[in-house]
């Protein structure tokens, strides 16, 4: 892999991540309004929700580091370099928390349970994807389509709740949510574990079920193309074994424009699984969002929003650096 | 059944003499996607027109009803916390959720079709900023920005400023595809000759390449209608939404809310959930539908 290209992506990486950080800055101020800050702590004031002694510190502390009084490309300078140093100041519903340690709390859940539905979804969709395209597998595997179709078309959370209410209410089979027994200390043991893992199972399975669909569509329509191309013929006239074919001719060359599309779609796969968590109340970014969202925690929907986008970003920059070693195309391309 | 008209004239691309309606209809036949995904839209809009006339839809606002009843002869699917009918509040919510959707897709799709065109059509510097500016924000995770807009916003939801405030992030991906579409339209002989008659660049957008990519715009308003629906379903599932209307998305955050999953109320979330699969799978067909209309050699494939 040449230098130019590793650089090229990075400087991408960044100018991505300044966009959004601007984006998020600027288009709130388009819409007309007074202080949201001001008004929303007057209104938890009024319902006794927070700790009202200390709101006059919160709007002081969210002025003075936003620098609210100062003109808008200061504030907007400040909060750039804010942003760098990871500082999201408190957290307005769980005070004396800083926004910053609940995120470190809730990371590991999400990057956990993202990571394995991720892997789990794309291949598993991808090989099916592959086999309804193949002309030598089974007949049954055509009765798939309209239910993937189905299945592609769901909001991942939709199928969520279908999930908690039949295996977990009705059935029992599983529990209602949380990401691990109630009022169990995290402890290095396989009970504890396995009792996370169980957890997740129900999670894991509406984004994974979800999922399935759009990846095993999206494959089927590249494998398509694929197998019209000659060296599929020269393949097949060579005499090669079909798994040979199938795998090393077909599959191997259709998985290239999926895993670009993987990389395209991560920013609806993430946003899709941070519903699910809601949900299953599991404890990760998500149910942070919500919690932040339904509490009007501002420096806290700030921080969340920010990890969400750095870690898209910084996905979509691992998936471009691997995609060379998988496209030699790529790898000689203007070295 | 005003979609079905609007995409069938989408088909003929005007001109609706006698043999060309002979022909839709035959067209439509050897197009069962398209026919049964209008079929499902028209069915919701059956739903919500029969049913506003059929339920007191004034018992969708909340303390209208006596809370929590299971599904009853009175409350054909009963009624929530709140003491909302659930039919009811369906009936009323379902036009809001497809208008969100319709405002988001008209918008996205007006700049979308503006600046896709002129970055195809006129490249040069048109090009290369139009397309560096969508290159940049398209990665960008769109619930997270809307996330932040919508909860920053002082005055409280309205569906149209929810339309307004998705369609913020809708117009990338159809500014992308539109583009893609026009750089190889613009290679076509047909454009050549007409350059050659003499028309000036904005007529040979307007007169040939408009015209020729109708069902592909279609196809793409369609799928940027079930885009911006998810969205705003997003929003509205984290509590950023209308409160006050009983949208699909808010009525599933109520639900949420109030425990309704873990305590067995399935009438509450269930109704929500079918209108909103039977929304996505409806648009998924009839995009699908209109797709084989743009690109005739998908018809071959089985």
């Amino acid at each position: 892999m040449s230098l130019g290209y590793l650089l090229r992506r990075v400087v991408v990486f960044v100018l991505v991540m300044w966009a959004a950080m601007t984006l998020i800055f600027f288009l709130p101020k388009l819409a007309p309004g007074r202080d949201p800050i001001q008004d929303r702590m007057a209104m938890l004031a009024a319902t006794g929700g927070a700790n009202t002694a200390n709101i006059a510190d919160m709007v002081k502390a969210y002025q003075t580091n936003f620098g609210l009084d100062q003109p808008l490309y200061i504030q907007y300078f400040r909060y750039l370099g804010n942003i760098v140093r990871l500082d999201f100041n408190y957290s307005l519903a769980q005070y004396p928390a800083k926004v910053i340690d609940l995120i470190t709390i809730s990371l590991p859940w999400t990057v956990g349970l993202l990571t394995m539905t991720t892997l789990i979804s794309f291949g598993l969709g991808s090989l099916l994807g592959g086999l309804l395209a193949w002309p030598k597998a089974p007949r049954w595997l055509g009765y798939l389509i309209p239910p993937l179709v189905t299945l592609s078309a769901i909001p991942y959370f939709l199928l969520g709740i279908i999930f908690v209410y039949v295996f977990a209410f009705v059935l029992k089979l599983f529990p209602l949510g949380g990401g691990s027994a109630f009022g169990v200390m995290p402890t290095i043991s396989i009970e504890y574990y396995a009792d996370i893992l169980y957890h997740s199972l129900l999670p894991a399975l509406s984004i994974v079920a979800a999922a399935l669909g759009f990846w095993a569509l999206s494959m089927r329509g590249m494998m398509v193309t694929t197998m019209g191309e000659d060296y599929m013929i020269l393949a097949e006239a060579k005499g090669l074994p079909a798994r040979r074919i199938f795998f090393w001719y077909g599959m191997r060359n259709a998985l290239l424009p999926q895993t670009t599309s993987l990389a395209i779609s991560l920013g609806h796969l993430v946003s899709g699984a941070l519903l699910v968590e809601i949900i299953f109340r599991y404890p990760g970014m998500g149910t942070l969002l919500y919690r932040a969202v339904t509490g009007f925690d501002y420096f806290a929907i700030y921080g969340v929003v920010y990890f969400i986008i750095v870690g898209i970003c910084l996905a979509t920059l691992l998936l471009d650096i691997v995609y060379p070693l998988l496209d030699p195309r790529i790898r000689y391309q203007r070295a | 059944m005003a979609v079905s008209t609007s995409a069938t004239t989408l088909v003929v691309a005007g001109v609706p003499d006698q043999g060309h309606m002979r022909s839709v209809l035959g067209y439509l036949q050897r197009n069962p996607q398209l026919v049964a995904g209008l079929l499902m839209i028209g069915a919701l809009v059956l739903f919500w027109s029969l049913g506003s006339v059929l339920v007191d839809v004034k018992t969708a606002r909340p303390l209208s009803a006596q809370p929590e009843l299971e599904p009853s002869f009175k409350y054909p699917l009963g009624t929530d916390t709140a003491g909302r009918n659930i039919l009811a509040a369906m009936i009323v919510g379902t036009p809001i959720t497809l208008r969100i959707g319709l405002i988001a897709a008209t918008i996205g799709m007006a700049i979308g079709i503006v600046l896709g065109f002129s970055a195809g059509y006129f490249g040069g510097t048109a090009d290369t900023v139009i397309r560096g500016i969508t290159d940049t924000i398209l990665p960008i995770p769109a619930l997270a920005v809307l996330v932040v807009i919508a909860s920053l916003l002082t005055k409280a939801l309205t569906p149209d400023s929810m339309g307004l405030i998705v369609a913020s992030l809708a117009w990338m991906s159809p500014t992308r595809t539109i583009r893609a579409q026009v750089l190889t339209m613009r290679e076509r002989t047909y454009i050549e000759v007409a350059r050659l008659c003499g028309l000036s660049g904005p007529e040979i957008v307007v007169r040939e390449l408009v015209p020729n990519l109708l069902p592909y715009l279609g196809a793409s308003f369609v799928s940027a209608v079930g885009g911006s629906i998810l969205a705003a379903i997003g929003l509205e599932a984290l509590g950023l939404g209308p409160q006050n209307e009983p949208t699909m998305g808010m009525t599933i955050f109520w639900a949420n809310y109030n425990g309704a999953i873990i305590r067995g109320m399935w009438w509450w979330w269930g109704p929500p959930i079918f209108v909103i699969v039977f929304l996505f799978v409806g648009l998924f067909l009839i995009s699908a539908g209109l797709d084989e209309v743009a690109n005739p050699r998908l018809r071959t494939r089985a």
